[in-house]
C-alpha cells in the first residue's frame, strides 16, 4: 500500500490540468492503476474538475481555474490517489472483432511480414492467435491502442505517414496494434480490415469499447466481411462480447 | 422557429459553444470556440446562457439575411460588419429586424468573430455539445461548415433585447506579434538547455500548416535531449505545446486530439489562449514563463470580470 502512495506523481500541465503518473512505461498493472484512479476520482465528484484523459500510465485531469486553485485540488487528488487500494473496476468485456487481412484493406502485410521474416499469410494467423488489452482510447474518437501483441509482428511506424487511411482498418505501429475508428491520416502499417462499426453518436454508449476491454481478433473471408457490413449496417449483426472473468 | 439564411459562408464559419466535454476519455476532441473568452462575451451580451452556441467565423465573414426580428453581438475580431450596408460595431449588442442583412467588409484586427443571436443556434446537441467538429462531421450544422444557402435554425428570445456594450479594457488588443504567457510543460527535462533558451527568447511564426487542431510554428529549433522526442502516447490539455522531432512547436487548439506521443515543453496559460485564437498564419509569437499561481490569479480576475456582466 505505502509502495502505491509513492508511485503516483502529480504533475501540472498548464493552469487547467494536472498529470497523475502512475508509473514508466507500458505495463497492464500500471493501466489499472490509471482506470481505478478514474473510478476513485469520479465517485468523489470533485467540483471544478471538466474532463479526464486517461492513457497508458498517466491519467489527465482538466478542470477549470476559476472554480478551483491547483494548490487545493492536488490536496484532493493526494488523497484520492491515496485510497485507490479499494477501487472496484466497473465490468470489462472481451469483443470478438472479425478482420478482413492482407489485400486492398491490408496493403502492408508484405513489409510487415519482410521486416520480421515472415511469410504474408503468417501475419494474420499470429495476429489472430493473442487476446488483447484495450490499454487506451485517442487521436481519433474511438481509436483504441491494443497492448499484448506477439513480439514476432512489431513493425516501426512508416516512414511516410498516409493522408487517408479508411475507418475499420486494423494496423501496427511497434509494439502495439489498433484500429482506426474513422477515416484519418495516419503513420501505422496497415494489416487489414474490420466491418465493425467503432462508434456512432446516436448509440448509447456511443462507443464500442472502453479502456479495460479485450479484444480477440478472427480472420474472415471477403463474402463473409462483406455480409458482416451489411448486417452491421443494418443494426442486426450479433457481435460476441462476453463480460471478462 | 426563428432562424437566418447563410448568402455566402466566408472561409470557414461553424457552430460552435464552449465544447464538447466528458468523452475524452473515448478519443474525442473537445473542439468547440477557438476563443471561448469571445464566444462568452458574445453570449453574455445578448443575455444568453454560457452554454449556447455561436457561430465562429474565420479570416473572412459570412453575409447572413435574418428572417425574424432579434438581436444580436459580434466579438473577437472585427471583420468590419455592417448591417444592409450601413457599418456597426462589434462588442455591443445591435438589434435586428426581419430582412435586414449582415456582411462584413473585411479583417481589421484579430482572426475569428463571433456571432451570438439571442436564444442561440438551435441546431441538435450530439452527445452533449452543439460544437461542430469537422474531422468526424459530427455536431454543429450537419456535421459541416456553413454553405450558402443554408438556413440556420435558432432559438427563441429568452428575455427582451436590452442596451449593453462590453466595457474598454475587458477585450485584449488583438496584434500581430505578441508575447504569449505559458507555464513550463510535463516534459520540460527532456529538452537541453539550449534548446529551452530557444524557445524562451527567440520569435517563432505561425505557419500556413495552422488550423482548429493546432498551430504549427516555425523558428530556431527546440532541441531534445538525447531522449528523443517521443513519448509514450499521454493526455494533451489545451494550449499545450509539443515539439516532434524537427524542433519546431505545435501549440494545441480547440479540435486537437486528445492524446499525443511528443514531448509537451510548455502550456499557454489560459489567459492568453483567446490571444493565441486570434492570431493567424505569418504572426510572431514569443513566449515568457510565469508561475501557475500568476496564471490562475490571471484567469480568475478575467473570469471575475465577465460574470459581472451578466
Amino acid at each position: 500500500m505505502e509502495k502505491d502512495k509513492q508511485a503516483l506523481h502529480y504533475i501540472p500541465s498548464g493552469d487547467s490540468a494536472f498529470i497523475i503518473k502512475a508509473g514508466e512505461g507500458i505495463s497492464e498493472e500500471v493501466n489499472t492503476t490509471v482506470r481505478k484512479l478514474l473510478v476513485s476520482l469520479e465517485n468523489w465528484k470533485i467540483e471544478g474538475i471538466t474532463d479526464y484523459i486517461p492513457s497508458y500510465n498517466e491519467l489527465m485531469v482538466c478542470y477549470d481555474p476559476a472554480v478551483t486553485g491547483y494548490r487545493h485540488l492536488l490536496d484532493i487528488l493526494r488523497a484520492c490517489g491515496n485510497d485507490i487500494g479499494t477501487v472496484e473496476l466497473p465490468d470489462a468485456f472481451t469483443v470478438d472483432v472479425p478482420v478482413l487481412y492482407g489485400g486492398e484493406h491490408g496493403p502492408d502485410v508484405q513489409d510487415v511480414a519482410d521486416h520480421n521474416y515472415l511469410l504474408p499469410e503468417d501475419v494474420a494467423k499470429i495476429h489472430s492467435s493473442v487476446t488483447y488489452l484495450v490499454y487506451m482510447l485517442g487521436f481519433t474518437p474511438g481509436f483504441c491502442y491494443l497492448g499484448g501483441m506477439d513480439k514476432r509482428l512489431a513493425t516501426p511506424r512508416r516512414q511516410a505517414p498516409r493522408l487517408k487511411i479508411p475507418a475499420g482498418s486494423v494496423g501496427i505501429a511497434g509494439n502495439q496494434s489498433g484500429i482506426y475508428p474513422i477515416e484519418s491520416p495516419g503513420g501505422w502499417h496497415l494489416i487489414g480490415k474490420t466491418p465493425l462499426q467503432l462508434f456512432n453518436p446516436d448509440w448509447q454508449p456511443e462507443f464500442l469499447f472502453s479502456a479495460g476491454d479485450r479484444i480477440r481478433f478472427f480472420p474472415v473471408t471477403e463474402v463473409e466481411f462483406s455480409t458482416i457490413s451489411e448486417e452491421v449496417k443494418k443494426g442486426i449483426y450479433n457481435l460476441k462480447r462476453i463480460k471478462t472473468a | 422557429m426563428p432562424s437566418v439564411i447563410i448568402k455566402s459562408a466566408g472561409m470557414l464559419t461553424t457552430v460552435q459553444d464552449k465544447g464538447r466535454y466528458g468523452y475524452q476519455r473515448y478519443g474525442m476532441p473537445i473542439a468547440g470556440a477557438m476563443d471561448v473568452f469571445s464566444l462568452r462575451l458574445a453570449n453574455a451580451l445578448v443575455g444568453n446562457d454560457a452554454d449556447d452556441a455561436c457561430l465562429e467565423t474565420t479570416f473572412t465573414g459570412p453575409e447572413i439575411q435574418f428572417t425574424a426580428d432579434g438581436a444580436i453581438a459580434l466579438t473577437g475580431a472585427d471583420m468590419g460588419p455592417s448591417i444592409n450596408g450601413v457599418p456597426v460595431s462589434i462588442n455591443k449588442v445591435l438589434k435586428v429586424v426581419s430582412g435586414d442583412t449582415l456582411s462584413f467588409s473585411g479583417l481589421k484586427n484579430g482572426f475569428r468573430t463571433y456571432m451570438a443571436f439571442a436564444g442561440g443556434v438551435n441546431v441538435p446537441e450530439v452527445m452533449g455539445s452543439r460544437s461542430t467538429y469537422l474531422r468526424a462531421n459530427l455536431g454543429g450544422f450537419a456535421g459541416r461548415a456553413l454553405e450558402a444557402g443554408d438556413e440556420l435554425p435558432l432559438g427563441e428570445m429568452r428575455e427582451g433585447i436590452r442596451e449593453a456594450a462590453i466595457p474598454e479594457g475587458l477585450v485584449p488588443r488583438y496584434q500581430s506579434d505578441q508575447t504569449i504567457r505559458i507555464i513550463s510543460g510535463p516534459e520540460v527535462s527532456r529538452f537541453t538547455m539550449d534548446g529551452i533558451h530557444s524557445f524562451l527568447t527567440s520569435e517563432y511564426r505561425i505557419t500556413d500548416k495552422s488550423d482548429r487542431m493546432g498551430y504549427r510554428l516555425s523558428g530556431k529549433a527546440v532541441t531534445h535531449t538525447e531522449a528523443g522526442p517521443d513519448i509514450i502516447s499521454s493526455g494533451i490539455s489545451r494550449g499545450t505545446v509539443q515539439v516532434p522531432g524537427n524542433g519546431q512547436p505545435i501549440i494545441l487548439m480547440a479540435d486537437r486530439q486528445t492524446s499525443g506521443g511528443y514531448t509537451r515543453i510548455a502550456c499557454v496559460i489560459s489567459a492568453d489562449l483567446t490571444l493565441v485564437a486570434q492570431m493567424k498564419p505569418g504572426d510572431i509569437i514569443r513566449f515568457r514563463e510565469i508561475t501557475i499561481d500568476k496564471a490562475q490569479e490571471l484567469y480568475t480576475e478575467r473570469d471575475r470580470l465577465l460574470r459581472k456582466l451578466l
